[in-house]
This record gives C-alpha cells, sequence and structure tokens, in this order.
C-alpha cells in the first residue's frame, strides 16, 4: 500500500517538486551541495596539511642527487633509487637501534602502564585519607613541565643519594646513576614516565565506569582485593590498557627528553637520527673524498625520520581504532 | 531494623572494613607516592632551593652557595631576552590556544556527520597525536640553515601568494596589528592542526553524547542551525573546554620549539649556569600554573552561566 503511495511522488521531476515548493527545495539543495563541497575542500586542505611532510619526506629520500639540484622536480623524482635508505640504515645502525629502541620502548611502557594501572585503580574504587590531595598530586606530574625539574634530576641521578640513605652504607660516596638506564625504568615503575599522569587519568576514568557489584560479587565470593583486582578488573579494561601502552610505546617511541637524559647510552632511533646530519657529512668526507653539500645531508635526514617513524605508522595503521576510541570510551572529563 | 544487632566494633587485634580498605588503596597507589617524592618534590624542592643561589659544580659534587633572589633579579632585570621570550610566548599561547579551540570544534562538528571516508579523515587528524611529540618537531625547528635555505629556493621557484595577500591587505589599510595576528595564525596553520588531534577527539565525543532527537526538535521549532548550535551544542560540549584548555595550554609548553625551553637547556648544559636555569625555570612554570588557573576559572564561570 505505502509503496503505491509514494511512487508517484517520487517519479515527479526535480523541478516539478521544487515549483510546487515554491522555490524552497532548489534553494535547500544548493545549500546542500554548497556545504558538502565546501566541507570536502576543507577536510582535503586539511589532510594535505597534516600528511604533506610525509610524503614530501618520502619523495625527497628516494630521489638519487641529481634531482635534488633540478628546480623542475618537485614533487615526483625522474631517478628513482634505494641508496639514501642504504647509506642511512648502515650510517645510524639501523638493525640495532630499531632492536633496542623496540625493546626498551616495550619495556618502558610496560612498566608505566602496569603501575599507572594500579594507581588509577586505587584512585577508582578505594576511599582513604588525603585521597583529595594525592590526586591533585596527579594533577601536578601532568603540569609540571618536565624541564623545571630536568636540571635537578640530572644532578641528582649523577649524585644519587635517596634521602642521604645511600652513603650511609657506601661509606659516604653517592652513585653515579648517570648514564644507566636503571633511574629511568625506576621512574617508570613510578608513574613518573613521559605524560604518565595522563594515563592514570586515563585508567581512572575507566575503573570509576565499571559497575560496583562486579567486586562485590567477587568479594561475595571470597575473592580477596588483589585477586579481584587481576580477575575480575583487568581482563575488564584490556581495551583500555592496551590504547595506554600504545600511547606509551609511541611517545616514548619519539621522545628526546628522557632519552637525552637517561638512555643516552643505547642506541636509540631518536637519539641516532638528531646526528644524522653531521655523520653523513663525515662519511662521504672520510670513506668516499665527496663534499656533501646541505641539501643532500637533509635528504638523509628526511630518509632517517621516515625510517625512524615507519613502524609507528604501520602500528598505527593496525590499531587505530585502538587510540582513537580509547579517549573516547574514557571520556575524558575533570 | 530485624532486632539483630551488629556490632560495630571489630574483634581485638582486626581492623574494620574500613580502615582494611583504606590500607589497600594507599597499596595500590604507593607507586605513584614513591615516585612523587622521590622523582618530583626532592627535584622541584633542590630546584627551587637552586634558583636561590650560585651553584658551583666540580667533582665533588654541587656546591649551591645561599644568595637570595639573584638569580630572579638576573631573569627580570639584567638578561636582555628573558622578559621578551616570555612575553612572546605567553601571546603566541593565548592566540594559539584559542586557535586550536576553534579550529578542533569545528572539525568535531564536521566529523560527527555522516559522509563518505569519515574513518579516514578521522585517522589523518589524529596522526599528528602519534607523531609530532618529540623527535620530528625538534628535528623540523632545529634546522634553521635548512629553513633559510629552502625559504630561498622556494622564493626562487614561485611567487608566494600568501605574501603578495598580505601586501594587498597591507595596502589597503586593514589595522595592521589585527592583521599581524592573522597573518601569524596563518603562517602557523600547519602547527595548530598538528596540535590539536586530542582536542578534535575529546570534543567529539562530547558531541557524539548529543541525542539527535535534540537537534530535530529544534528543527521542528523552526531553530536555525547557528541557533541550535549555541542552545544545545555548545551548553553541551562546554565543560569540555576546560578540559581542552588546559590539556593545550601545557602542552603548548612543553614543546621543545618553544624558546624559552630552549633558552633553559642552553643555560643548563652549555652555560653550566644552574642556578639562573632553575630560577627561569620556576618562573616560567608559575606563570603557566596561574595561566590555566585564569582560563580555567573563567571558563568555569562561563560553564556555570551557560547551564542557567
Amino acid at each position: 500500500m505505502t509503496k503505491q503511495l509514494q511512487q508517484p511522488g517520487r517519479q515527479k521531476s526535480f523541478w516539478e517538486r521544487n515549483r510546487r515548493s515554491q522555490g524552497y527545495l532548489l534553494k535547500m539543495e544548493t545549500r546542500r551541495i554548497g556545504y558538502r563541497v565546501l566541507r570536502f575542500f576543507l577536510l582535503f586542505a586539511i589532510c594535505f596539511l597534516i600528511l604533506h611532510p610525509i610524503l614530501d619526506k618520502f619523495s625527497v629520500s628516494v630521489m638519487e642527487e641529481r634531482d635534488l639540484y633540478d628546480s623542475s622536480i618537485t614533487i615526483f623524482p625522474r631517478h628513482l633509487t634505494w641508496e639514501n635508505y642504504e647509506i642511512t640504515a648502515q650510517q645510524i645502525y639501523y638493525g640495532k637501534a630499531l632492536f633496542n629502541t623496540a625493546w626498551i620502548c616495550l619495556l618502558v611502557s610496560v612498566l608505566q602502564v602496569a603501575a599507572c594501572t594500579l594507581v588509577g585503580y586505587g584512585f577508582a574504587r578505594f576511599e582513604f585519607r588525603l585521597k583529595k590531595l594525592w590526586f591533585a598530586a596527579v594533577v601536578l606530574i601532568i603540569i609540571v613541565p618536565p624541564q623545571t625539574i630536568s636540571t635537578s634530576l640530572y644532578l641528582h641521578f649523577r649524585y644519587f643519594d635517596l634521602f642521604g640513605l645511600i652513603p650511609l652504607f657506601n661509606a659516604g660516596e653517592t652513585v653515579n646513576l648517570r648514564g644507566s638506564s636503571l633511574p629511568y625504568y625506576l621512574m617508570s615503575m613510578t608513574c613518573m614516565g613521559l605524560k604518565n599522569g595522563l594515563y592514570i587519568f586515563m585508567l581512572r576514568q575507566f575503573f570509576s565506569g565499571v559497575p560496583q557489584s562486579l567486586e562485590e560479587a567477587a568479594y561475595v565470593d571470597g575473592c580477596s582485593v588483589f585477586r579481584t583486582f587481576y580477575q575480575v578488573l583487568l581482563p575488564e579494561a584490556f581495551p583500555v590498557i592496551v590504547s595506554c601502552l600504545l600511547f606509551s610505546f609511541v611517545w616514548q617511541w619519539t621522545d628526546t627528553f628522557y632519552s637525552r637524559l637517561f638512555l643516552g647510552g643505547n642506541t636509540l632511533l631518536s637519539m641516532q637520527i638528531s646526528g644524522i646530519a653531521d655523520r653523513i657529512g663525515n662519511y662521504f668526507a672520510t670513506q668516499l673524498k665527496i663534499a656533501t653539500t646541505l641539501g643532500r645531508r637533509q635528504q638523509f635526514v628526511s630518509t632517517a625520520t621516515l625510517m625512524t617513524i615507519a613502524p609507528l605508522l604501520v602500528i598505527y595503521l593496525f590499531a587505530q581504532r585502538s587510540f582513537v576510541e580509547s579517549i573516547s570510551t574514557s571520556g575524558m572529563k575533570m | 531494623m530485624t532486632g539483630i544487632e551488629i556490632s560495630a566494633k571489630p574483634r581485638r587485634g582486626r581492623l574494620t572494613i574500613r580502615a582494611r580498605r583504606e590500607i589497600y588503596g594507599y597499596l595500590f597507589i604507593a607507586p605513584f607516592i614513591i615516585g612523587f617524592l622521590v622523582f618530583l618534590i626532592q627535584p622541584l624542592i633542590d630546584s627551587l632551593w637552586m634558583s636561590l643561589c650560585d651553584v658551583q659544580i666540580d667533582a665533588q659534587g654541587i656546591h649551591p652557595l645561599y644568595w637570595g633572589l639573584t638569580n630572579y633579579n638576573k631573569a627580570f632585570n639584567i638578561d636582555p631576552d628573558f622578559r621578551r621570550m616570555m612575553t612572546e610566548e605567553v601571546g603566541r599561547m593565548v592566540t594559539h590556544t584559542l586557535a586550536i579551540l576553534v579550529v578542533s570544534l569545528v572539525i568535531a562538528i564536521i566529523l560527527n556527520q555522516e559522509f563518505k571516508g569519515r574513518a579516514f579523515v578521522r585517522a589523518v587528524f589524529f596522526l599528528p597525536v602519534i607523531l609530532s611529540s618529540g623527535v620530528l618537531v625538534g628535528l623540523e625547528n632545529n634546522n634553521s640553515l635548512m629553513n633559510s635555505i629552502q625559504n630561498m629556493v622556494q622564493s626562487n621557484a614561485s611567487i608566494h601568494l600568501s605574501d603578495s595577500m598580505v601586501e594587498i591587505l597591507r595596502l589597503s589599510g586593514i589595522g595592521t596589528e589585527a592583521m599581524d595576528i592573522v597573518e601569524s595564525l596563518i603562517n602557523e596553520v600547519q602547527s595548530i592542526v598538528m596540535s590539536s588531534g586530542i582536542q578534535i577527539i575529546v570534543f567529539l565525543t562530547g558531541l557524539q553524547a548529543i541525542p539527535r532527537s535534540l537537534y530535530e526538535a529544534a528543527d521542528v521549532e523552526g531553530c536555525t542551525k547557528w541557533e541550535s548550535f549555541w542552545k544545545i551544542t555548545f551548553p553541551v560540549i562546554s565543560p569540555l573546554l576546560i578540559v581542552n584548555i588546559i590539556y593545550t595550554i601545557i602542552d603548548f609548553f612543553m614543546k621543545t620549539d618553544n624558546q624559552i625551553m630552549d633558552k633553559i637547556s642552553t643555560t643548563m648544559v652549555v652555560k653550566m649556569d644552574y642556578g639562573f636555569a632553575s630560577a627561569m625555570a620556576w618562573v616560567y612554570f608559575l606563570i603557566v600554573i596561574a595561566l590555566i588557573g585564569v582560563s580555567s576559572l573563567i571558563v568555569s564561570k562561563g560553564v556555570v552561566r551557560s547551564y542557567d
């Protein structure tokens, strides 16, 4: 029945319907299409703006040297080569650096997220004295720029004494923890790593949203507090934990601040690429006896940067949902 | 109620449930407390103390000698750059934050609509969050030499559209100060878009929580889109404004391309002047906190009013 009723209306031409609505339909249709076109161009422009540096670096990195100086070439290289990648890989010890970076980032992010999960749960579910104060402390670790304390952290670990305890056992000597990565692991275990306040916040937010009855049921069945935590709540929080891990991993990967301060002894990608330009210059000068131009050296910087972020792009490609949705599900609200 | 009295008093040597929960709570947050005291409070106090001292460093250790507010005096009255940099950065921060808020809200509203390729666009917009945190930002900006060369190449290769636009607008006599702000924003479009990933998602979350029926009802009542934005969308997402403002300010001040951060780290690493570096870091930190406080106060006043 309804089909038959609707059918005649649909067959009428656009202009017929427009006439009946006294031009209103045309106006609305124009506005709708105009808006769509505008939206398309806006989004396209912004996407281009974001992707442009990456595409640009890529095109530079596959060029041969002569293409660099050819002003008629802006985007598409005329002579393709993978040589730049080979030289860069050799110069930044890519295999070793990649392995080190992956391993350290994984370790650090697991430590950080494990600690933050515990703390987040503690804040979400328990009532204790001075809770407000400690939570204010979490906010404080978010807003203290690490640079403010970097001076004293630096000296702190150079002459490490743990509130003056260590000299008591060590014949009055302080310990030099500079250059070893131990301090950073310790900091990661105690939620003081890169952006850890944010993870505590996200996890707390998530745990607050889990219905309390879940734990109560476990308690009634005789579960201890810790067992309830890891058998009932951890599986529940798995998606959020994974996305915190991803964030932590990815941010650690590109971090230079903490890496320079604590992890300088390891061959890390983020550290390797900061000196790549000079190193390439040296390599060409001493090994191949060729002087390099700035543009040429910059080409290697682009290549190295791409090689550094390539693994991240792959991770992002597969785990995109997890990244984006974590922020939505944990509902960042104050 | 039923006549059975459950004694609230615990047996000897056993804690009440409340007290036990309290202990468990502390156990769970213990890692944080330790880290906070050892790796934040102690260095923070150290650096506050050092900012009041003339710090000498030799093989034996650090020797801070108290000399009052000399370092602060140096930062404000003697150092030629610090005050200028501070005002510049704060000014940049204000325009930047406003621009990011507007841009991310607009983008979030667009992304909340149905269209083809939405997932892709969303993924692209979020990409900078993954990439632009450490290395990349530093690398793009540290190469001042490279930048100058690029500029040279570009100016030879093409006529700059934006430059000629600026010239035209200048000649037509639009107020120069407003022009400067607009111009700097246009130049920073990329960095604004690059740093609004998280904010977009936060707004988007807020927008998705608004039921469609509200808009439909408004539509039926004859509300224009503009009106329903201010009457429905804005009040609902305004609490998220505070989150985003705080996030943006922190993000802005922690970036490595920040002049002051740069100055602090060179003073510390190259000149080894720890006292002066700490003093500058503290001034900077206090200003950041004050800005966050003031802006969230203003916005929270606004939020409350919009709900009335």
